[in-house]
This record gives structure tokens, sequence and C-alpha cells, in this order.
């Protein structure tokens, strides 16, 4: 009676452990990046830029973005272009005053 | 499109006993964007004032506790590959792998906040806090530095709290048997909510511990 019909195909374990090995990888190779002064002037887009490939990990692995329908990832792109803009148009002002 | 590709799952209405799996995920994907609008204005906040402050802000994350955090990073990553393994075994039918994996996930939730309340006590102990005397005699960007990590981390350990109590529930509706191998939206909703906390952890992170 209660069925439900999930479209998400069932994920093997390893799979999962996999985007963890990734994450913690990256986030030793983030602080290494920032301890090191590897990046020295770009350590901030070098870190945003690590922390962006860690939150894609998670929404592909943990949260099967990939097999939502076009309605969710229209959203999703319609939430951070707002974002994007928002900053963008922001600093665009704070700048230039 | 993935979501027309069952229509009867889509138009079976709930009275008929029939249960609304793409409308349920929408719905809860719909509530995490208005979540990131929510923490975005909050980056928007820490962006503009980092880029008029960059010293003080440089200052400000030498204060912070590096191991402290990478832990808590390591933590909540963690916690994120529990609570996707629990969504996976109860697919599978694993009932007794599936709750051992949520009561990991909510100790790894509590041992977050637990850290979370050490580096905050530190802070207090040595006057840190807003609106405190020592503070209010700093410059502005360095206010500005402390009070977005209090206001910014405070919100984001809030919803930390949040995601452990939902988790708790779903454990309860699990050992009940209502979440089961037939019917795991709303453990999966729940992990989507926890994800969505862990990705905002990601970017708190760097931006307060590491960026210098």
């Amino acid at each position: 009676m209660n069925e439900e019909r999930s479209y998400i195909p069932e994920t093997a374990y390893a799979s999962y452990a996999l985007a963890w090995a990734l994450l913690l990888a990256l986030l030793i190779l983030t602080i290494a990046v920032a301890k090191l002064s590897l990046l020295a002037a770009y350590s901030v887009i070098g870190s945003l830029f690590i922390a962006t490939i860690k939150a894609g990990l998670v929404l592909m692995y943990f949260m099967h973005l990939g097999h939502e329908g076009r309605v969710v990832k229209g959203m999703l792109l319609l939430a951070v272009a707002a974002l994007f803009f928002i900053i963008a148009l922001t600093f665009s002002d704070v700048w230039y005053r | 499109m993935a979501i027309n590709s069952d229509s009867e799952s889509v138009v079976r209405p709930a009275e008929k006993g029939g249960v609304d799996y793409a409308g349920k995920k929408i719905g809860m994907w719909l509530f995490l964007f208005t979540e990131l609008l929510f923490f975005g204005g909050m980056f928007l906040l820490y962006s503009v004032y980092r880029a008029q402050y960059p010293a003080e802000f440089h200052a400000g994350a030498q204060e912070e506790n590096l191991l402290l955090g990478s832990i808590n990073t390591t933590v909540l990553l963690t916690s994120s590959f529990t609570i996707a393994l629990a969504i996976a075994a109860i697919r599978r039918g694993d009932r007794a792998l599936s709750m051992y994996m949520q009561s990991l996930t909510i100790l790894f939730g509590i041992c977050f906040l637990i850290i979370k309340y050490f580096e905050w006590a530190a802070k207090i102990s040595m006057g840190i806090y807003p609106d405190s005397q020592l503070l209010l005699n700093m410059g502005k960007g360095d206010i500005l530095f402390f009070s977005l990590y209090f206001v910014m981390t405070g919100i984001h350990g809030i919803h930390v709290l949040i995601g452990a109590v939902a988790i708790s529930i779903m454990l309860v509706y699990t050992w009940r048997g209502s979440i089961n191998r037939n019917s795991f939206v709303r453990l999966e909703n729940t992990g989507l909510y926890w994800h969505f906390v862990d990705i905002v952890w990601i970017y708190l992170f760097p931006l307060f511990y590491l960026v210098t």
C-alpha cells in the first residue's frame, strides 16, 4: 500500500566509501595548501575552489543530484545564479564607491 | 525527464495510500534552496567585509583553532557518509545496519556540537563574545570578523542540532518499521538536509580557519 517508487538507483556501499575518502583527501589538501602558503595571493580563490569540488562530491555522490529531474537541477541553477548575482552586484557597488 | 519517468507515483492520490515520492523530494530540495539563500546572505556579508578589512580578517583567522576545526570537518564529512549508508542499508532491507548508521550519524552530530562548545567557550573565556568590552575596544574589522564567526557558526550549529533531532525521529520510525525498504523517502529527505548542512560547513571551514 505504502510503496514508494524511487527513481534513484540503489548505490553500492563502496561508492559512498570512495566519495568519503575523496572528501577527506581534499580536506588534507586544502589544509596543506593554506598552511604551506602554496597559493599565497590566490589562497581565497584556491580554498573556495577546493570547497566547491567537495560540495560537488557531496551533491553528486551523497545527494544523487545526477538522478534528479530537470525541475530540481533547474531550481539549483536558479538558486546558485541568484546568489552569484547578489554577491557580484553588491561587490560592484562596494568597490566603486 | 526523471520526475515523469514513473507517472503512476506522481499522479496516484495520497488518500489511496500512494506516496508522491517525486513531490516529496522536490519539496525538500525547494526548502534547501531557501536555506541556501538564507546562508547566502551571511556569506555575502562575510565576503564584502573581508574585502574591506583584509588585515583584520587575516588576524582573526589566526585566532581560530585549526586542529579543532579540522577534526570537526572530518566528523561532519564522516557523518554524511554514515547517513548515506543508513539509506542504502534500509533500501536493501537491512534495518539493523540502517539503525546503527543513523545512531552513528546522531553521535557524530553531537560530537560536532561538543567540539564547537569548547571552541566557543575558549573564545568567551578570553573575553571575545558579541558585545563584550574587549571586542568593542577592538577595531571595526575585528568586531565584524568575530561577530560573523559567532553568528554563522551559531546558526550552522542550530542546523546541526535540528538535523540530529530529525534523524532521531527517523530512527524511531525505522525501529517501528514505518520506514522500511518500501518506504524511505522521509529518511532520504532527512539525509538531504544533513548533507546540505555539511556543504555549508565545507565553505565555513576555509573561510574562518584557513584563509589567511
